[in-house]
């Protein structure tokens, strides 16, 4: 099969997957050396397709052969899409194509499970072993592992990657028991947990060597420091199918919480079950739900940077499911009216990240300024937020939300006349700037 | 020396000139010179740096010397000591930035803050000023610009006269942002000949330096080959239809951007495609074709 056939099917087959990030890794360029490819911190989107996604990393999978039968899954042994395999050589050929292009920046490799785990597992550490090894490629390398891959293979797959991923597909064991039989939830949690280990094992080490404990070879005259090794440092994700079973949101952020606290992921990326070709007849016969997907997504962000537990955003939720019509920290705002209006000139920082329509930067820029002077009116209009979505739930020297406003059981409503688009999720891994401390000298 | 003069004019470098605006500046802020009494010309491509001469000197208005002042004759006048202003590192960062934006005011815009924040000090860190957020806006529009040239730029092999792999590609930034934008790529690929073509300024890397020079046409870069097409493949596969969201790609790839990413012009066929594509999907599973 020629390599546009092949290109074709597993690209398809790899689209489901959520995951596009290609930042948070260590900074490294390709000066000095033989090949290409660097990380500066954030990601690039190098392109977007009209399903509002962005195109970071060539997605695709080593091979759809698959012997397993996960019932979601498009790749599923019993499926009737065509199948295809790539050799190592093609995906390495193609990812430096497509980078020295630069379309992309590197290589998300995933793929259905042929023989044995290991063995599939092997066939993904080749490819990036190629690329770093025999290319000197210093772009950015995502591996989807395989739960049941042998302890070393993931140590080396670590070694040659920026993040590594496991998915657990489903938010709950009984989902993935009735929808994933050959799939079990203690053996990606075991996996999980060795790559969370070796990140923290590479991490103590890299912190050890800069506070100068590591010392080299006995006998040795010089204490040259041995760089410490590398491993995913840009750290582990996963995904989670949204809508194929009846996990309710409440118990898909517990789900996150846990994954974020206990095996500390990077990302937790939510995939609304999409229909595809030749489902299977048990699952849910509907166009992907969207909004759903994207209210997670806030409810991620919240968890993640704003100081709110799984709980307090699911709290307001009725059955459990988050609103779909004001995002999760207006609604929790108006399940929570005691606690407002927020003085945006005496309140701490953790209650101007509650203030519904304040974001991250608005509200440093709004306590610097308070350094230097009282806050007014003015002032939130010069940060163009949404002031009909903060102004309710705010109090400034000249500015007190009107008697009886945020008591009034109208107040959803009116907040729902005055946003017109609703809300959209303006953050994006693709996009997060430096952040620089140092003073300078005009 | 404000009040000898009404006006006084600052010829900087180019259009994008951060060190000669930040050297003159220096200068004028030591001598106290009021922003209105100030107006900062540049020539306007790199192509075209020889006339600057004969710009000014056809500009008579009313300056010190009837003349356009460099940053570097600025810094041979006689300083008064004073302190020097301390910024932070990111808000040198924007200003710099900030001065590389089209904006016909934009060096008058950052002066004028850096005057006021010499006479009020507090100022520097009143993250909400007017003219500041202004800087600010016009920093993150160049700093988005600076980024989506990282993102869009696609180039495609070609040869140099000598028979060397040459890269090469076409782009059309919104600002005056090649040389901040082209360090990426000298990092990036630092071990591939390649050049970016845009009107304003192109940028040449022949594994040894960044070399600027004078703007390009579309039609210098090469048209494309056979490789493109695995990467419109890809991009076509990526592609799920039963999740078309137009508004959320243009908000990220707005149309502007179209003319020059060969992906695009698959854009309107998928969409056109997709809602079939979709229906055919939960129309085949409602009939139980593949149960």
């Amino acid at each position: 099969m020629q390599t546009l056939a092949k290109l074709q099917i597993l690209a398809d087959a790899a689209k489901y997957d959520a995951s596009c990030a290609s930042s948070g890794s260590k900074p490294r360029d390709s000066v000095g050396g033989k090949g290409m490819g660097s990380t500066e911190g954030m990601g690039i989107c190098h392109s977007y397709t009209p399903d509002g996604r962005c195109v970071s990393l060539l997605k695709i999978l080593l091979t759809n052969f698959c012997i397993f039968d996960c019932r979601y899954c498009i790749n599923r042994k019993s499926s009737n899409v065509q199948r295809a395999r790539f050799s190592a050589a093609e995906v390495v050929a193609l990812t430096l194509d497509f980078y020295r292009r630069n379309c992309i920046e590197g290589l998300f490799l995933s793929s259905g499970i042929i023989q044995s785990s290991d063995y599939t597992m092997e066939q993904l550490v080749e490819v990036a072993r190629c690329l770093r090894e025999d290319h000197d490629f210093r772009g950015y390398i995502h591996l989807k592992t395989i739960p049941d891959a042998s302890p070393e293979l993931l140590a080396q797959a670590g070694r040659y990657a920026d993040r590594l991923s496991i998915n657990v597909e489903l938010p709950t064991e009984q989902g993935l028991e009735q929808l994933a039989p050959e799939k079990n939830a203690a053996g990606i949690a075991l996996a999980m947990h060795q790559v969370a280990e070796h990140i923290e094992v590479a991490r103590q080490q890299t912190q050890d060597q800069q506070n100068g404990k590591l010392v080299s070879m006995p006998r040795q005259r010089q204490t040259a420091r041995a760089a410490a090794p590398r491993y995913a440092p840009a750290g582990q994700s996963t995904q989670m199918i949204v809508g194929a079973d009846s996990a309710n949101d409440a118990t898909i952020l517990r789900t996150s919480s846990g994954l974020y606290t206990g095996q500390r992921l990077r990302r937790v990326y939510y995939s609304a079950f999409s229909p595809i070709p030749d489902a299977s007849a048990d699952l849910p016969l509907q166009a992907p739900p969207l909004i759903r997907e994207h209210r997670l997504y806030q409810a991620d962000w919240l968890m993640r940077f704003y100081g709110f537990s799984h709980a307090e955003i699911t709290a307001p939720a009725a059955g459990g499911m988050l609103d779909l019509e004001l995002d999760p920290k207006l609604a929790w705002a108006l399940s929570q009216r005691q606690h407002f209006p927020v003085d945006l000139n005496r309140a701490p920082k953790q209650w101007l990240l509650r203030v519904p329509g304040l974001g991250v930067g608005s509200v440093q820029r709004l306590l610097a300024a308070r350094m230097v002077r009282r806050l007014r009116l003015a002032d939130l209009q010069q940060l163009r937020v949404a002031t009909s979505k903060v102004l309710p739930f705010v109090e400034l020297d000249d500015y007190h939300p009107p008697l009886g406003m945020l008591d009034s059981s109208s107040l959803r409503q009116q907040l729902l006349g005055k946003m017109q688009h609703g809300s959209t999720q303006r953050h994006h891994s693709g996009m997060q700037m430096p952040v620089l401390a140092q003073m300078a000298l005009f | 020396m404000q009040a000898q003069t009404d006006s006084l004019v600052v010829a900087l470098d180019g259009p994008d000139d951060f060190a000669g605006f930040r050297q003159a500046a220096r200068v004028l802020l030591a001598l106290n010179v009021d922003p209105q009494a100030l107006h900062w010309r540049w020539s306007d491509a790199l192509s075209d740096q020889s006339a600057g001469d004969d710009l000014f000197a056809a500009d008579a208005a009313g300056s010190l010397a009837g003349k356009a002042l460099t940053p570097d004759m600025l810094d041979q006048l006689p300083c008064p000591p004073g302190q020097p202003l301390r910024l932070k590192a990111a808000q040198l960062g924007l200003l710099r930035n900030a001065c590389c934006h089209s904006h016909p005011g934009r060096f008058a815009l950052c002066y004028r803050w850096l005057w006021r924040v010499q006479q009020w000090p507090g100022l520097a860190g009143d993250a909400l000023d007017g003219d500041w957020r202004e800087i600010e806006r016009m920093a993150r529009a160049v700093g988005r610009d600076i980024h989506k040239m990282h993102a869009f730029v696609r180039f495609r092999p070609s040869r140099d006269a000598q028979g060397r792999e040459l890269h090469i590609a076409w782009f059309e930034p919104d600002h005056f942002c090649v040389r901040e934008a082209a360090g990426f790529f000298m990092r990036r690929f630092t071990s591939m000949r390649w050049v970016i073509l845009t009107p304003q300024c192109s940028v040449h890397w022949d594994l040894e330096q960044l070399q600027f020079a004078a703007g390009g046409r579309a039609q210098d870069a090469p048209g494309p080959d056979a490789g493109e097409s695995l990467w419109l493949a890809y991009y076509q596969s990526t592609f799920n239809p039963a999740r078309l969201k137009e508004q959320a790609m243009l908000r990220e790839m707005p149309r502007r951007y179209w003319k020059n990413l060969p992906e695009a012009q698959l854009i309107s066929g998928l969409v056109a495609g997709a809602r079939s594509r979709t229906g055919h999907m939960l129309e085949a599973d409602a009939l139980g074709e593949h149960a």
